[in-house]
């Protein structure tokens, strides 16, 4: 693919970026019409809309790009690390780890407060468990991937125990969190750093991703230095993936469909997909939280659903037609 | 004496616990094709991926331009010696010219994009590996011998001093065998470069090479100029069957008889 479509399928999801982030701000139970964003965003005039867009509407679209582009970029980080078009954030065990985490707190009535942390702790538990059972020595890819879809049976379990024994008060909160939901959301400056810190160094590793994608030897034998290259891709992903979970829960399909829409779109080069990915999963979660708000008002759905819901048409409209021109 | 590309001293090779040879000694000097024979198992593969750092050997008994493997970095030695594999993976979507310009991985510094010359380079080896008309395809789309002639691209592509060649003739037809093989032999003279190639097929090897080592499976080897190594004797013992040459007009070939 030229450079030139290239920045044009860029450019192209930067627009649409713009215009998830005018409607995740502008929809919900009170529209809050365009004109009037820009004014309250720049220049705050108290009032009710002032409180609906600073206080409500801006720190969940913010959580919701965070979470969205963290799961996308995980998402291609996988795939590579496991040369397994299947692969998304979650398939070796962090969501799993992280969903007990978060379950234990609920379950024993703690103060919500403490969900983030328990999650956080949970994902980097089955992170040290999944590297310490397959990644000491040698690691293929399918040691690696068959420990980890091992370990995050072990989490199902687990999980299924706690929502079998816990009643019903706790168990919407339950599923709230294993579907994914926004509504309790909040990010912190840093986040948006750790997103750009992802970015970048995985940007920097671009080229050697795609010697990767075609094998582990072939990288090596162009010049990657493959295991530490492994390394650094594994504990990425499962820092963006555990900071994407504790904002979110686990948000499905982000992770797995977007960098797969964006190759079919012709976006296979990683110094490409990278940034799209980026910038696709934000607009992505974004609209399906914008969707997630407004479809069944007042009551809200977990955005988890709404990721599903869109995806899945969208995905396999996606595919049929690259079938097609081939 | 100039140095030699490739030098070998008392190299030993081991798939596992099984020893494959041992007390190698091997010089290539620039402008010399070595033909690597032997039995399945006997080890062509394992010494071909021990020259560029993909096996557990000592390093410091191989030395590549004078300098022991180990004081090579991978990168480094990426753009000194590049080797076709015998399978290629493609699980991953790519394009045939994406594919062909990671061959420009090793020489391009971080950040940098390809330039004017490295799509040049690119579409100069497609061209010669009759691909061009493909270049826009998916990869997974090509046939088994359209794959192979990827793979010799992107080679070409990475233009190393060193070419290392495993089974260089898989899935690939009579007349590109051929037409492939001399390119590369023409290559190897023309730029004083070097060229190692395992091989099933003793009359390819015979064609294109000057030099044979042959690994017999056991420990040991022989190594020399092709006439020394290529003996119907050598050869049949080597295989364990009764191999002798047929003399044509086109030259002589080798052909077993049991």
């Amino acid at each position: 693919m030229s450079p030139l479509r290239q920045y044009t399928l860029l450019s192209a999801l930067t627009v649409l970026l713009g215009a998830s982030i005018v409607i995740a701000l502008s929809s919900g139970s009170v529209s809050v019409p365009v004109s009037s964003i820009w004014q309250q965003l720049l220049n705050p005039v108290p009032g009710i809309e002032q409180q609906i867009l600073w206080e409500l509407r801006l720190p969940r679209a913010m959580a919701a790009f965070v979470t969205g582009g963290l799961l996308a970029l995980s998402g291609v980080i996988m795939q590579v690390l496991l040369r397994n078009p299947l692969a998304d954030p979650y398939i070796l065990g962090i969501s799993g780890g992280a969903a007990v985490g978060a379950l234990s707190v609920i379950l024993l009535g703690v103060a919500s407060i403490w969900i983030t942390q328990a999650a956080f702790a949970g994902a980097l538990l089955s992170v040290f468990v999944v590297f310490g059972l397959a990644g000491r020595q040698q690691w293929s890819a399918t040691r690696l991937l068959l420990t980890g879809v091992v370990v995050s049976a072990g989490w199902g379990a687990i999980i299924n125990v706690m929502l079998t024994t816990s009643n019903g008060n706790n168990v919407q909160s339950m599923l709230f969190w294993l579907m994914g939901d926004l509504s309790q959301s909040r990010t912190g400056s840093w986040h948006f750093a750790l997103l750009l810190t992802g970015l970048l160094l995985i940007l920097s590793q671009a080229r050697a991703l795609n010697a990767l994608a075609r094998g582990e030897l072939m990288a090596a034998a162009l010049g990657v230095n493959v295991s530490r290259l492994k390394l650094l891709l594994y504990f990425t992903a499962s820092i963006l993936t555990a900071t994407a979970v504790t904002v979110a829960g686990s948000v499905g399909f982000v992770g797995l469909v977007i960098p797969h829409m964006l190759r079919l779109l012709g976006a296979r080069d990683h110094r490409w997909l990278v940034p799209c990915s980026v910038v696709l999963g934000g607009s992505f979660l974004l609209l399906a939280d914008s969707l997630a708000r407004t479809l069944v008002a007042p009551q809200q759905l977990p955005v988890g659903v709404l990721t599903a819901m869109i995806g899945v048409p969208a995905f396999l409209f996606i595919l049929h037609q690259g079938a097609r021109s081939r | 004496m100039t140095v030699p590309i490739v030098q070998t001293r008392q190299l030993r090779l081991q798939m596992g616990e099984r020893l494959l040879c041992e007390q190698l000694n091997l010089t290539v000097q620039a402008g010399q094709r070595l033909a690597v024979l032997g039995q399945n198992g006997s080890g062509k593969t394992t010494l071909l991926h021990a020259l560029l750092k993909l096996g557990s050997v000592d390093e410091d008994r191989i030395e590549i331009d004078g300098r022991a493997l180990s004081q090579w970095s991978r990168a480094e030695l990426a753009r000194r010696v590049g080797i076709l594999f015998q399978d290629n993976h493609d699980d991953m979507p790519a394009s045939v010219h994406e594919t062909v310009m990671l061959g420009r991985l090793p020489h391009l510094p971080a950040w940098r994009w390809e330039r004017e010359k490295d799509f040049a380079m690119a579409n100069q080896a497609l061209t010669t590996v009759g691909l061009e008309h493909l270049a826009r395809r998916d990869v997974g789309s090509l046939s088994g011998g359209e794959r192979q002639r990827l793979a010799i691209a992107s080679l070409l592509t990475q233009a190393p001093t060193l070419y290392l060649l495993d089974e260089p003739s898989n899935h690939l037809d009579i007349a590109f065998q051929i037409s492939t093989l001399s390119l590369l032999s023409a290559t190897v003279k023309r730029d004083h470069s070097a060229l190692i190639m395992a091989t099933h097929d003793i009359n390819l090897a015979s064609r294109f090479c000057d030099h044979t080592l042959l690994l017999h499976g056991d420990g040991t080897y022989t190594f020399g100029p092709q006439a020394d190594v290529m003996t119907d004797e050598t050869l049949s013992r080597a295989y364990g069957c009764d191999i002798r040459h047929v003399v044509t007009d086109a030259g002589q070939f080798f052909y077993p008889f049991t």
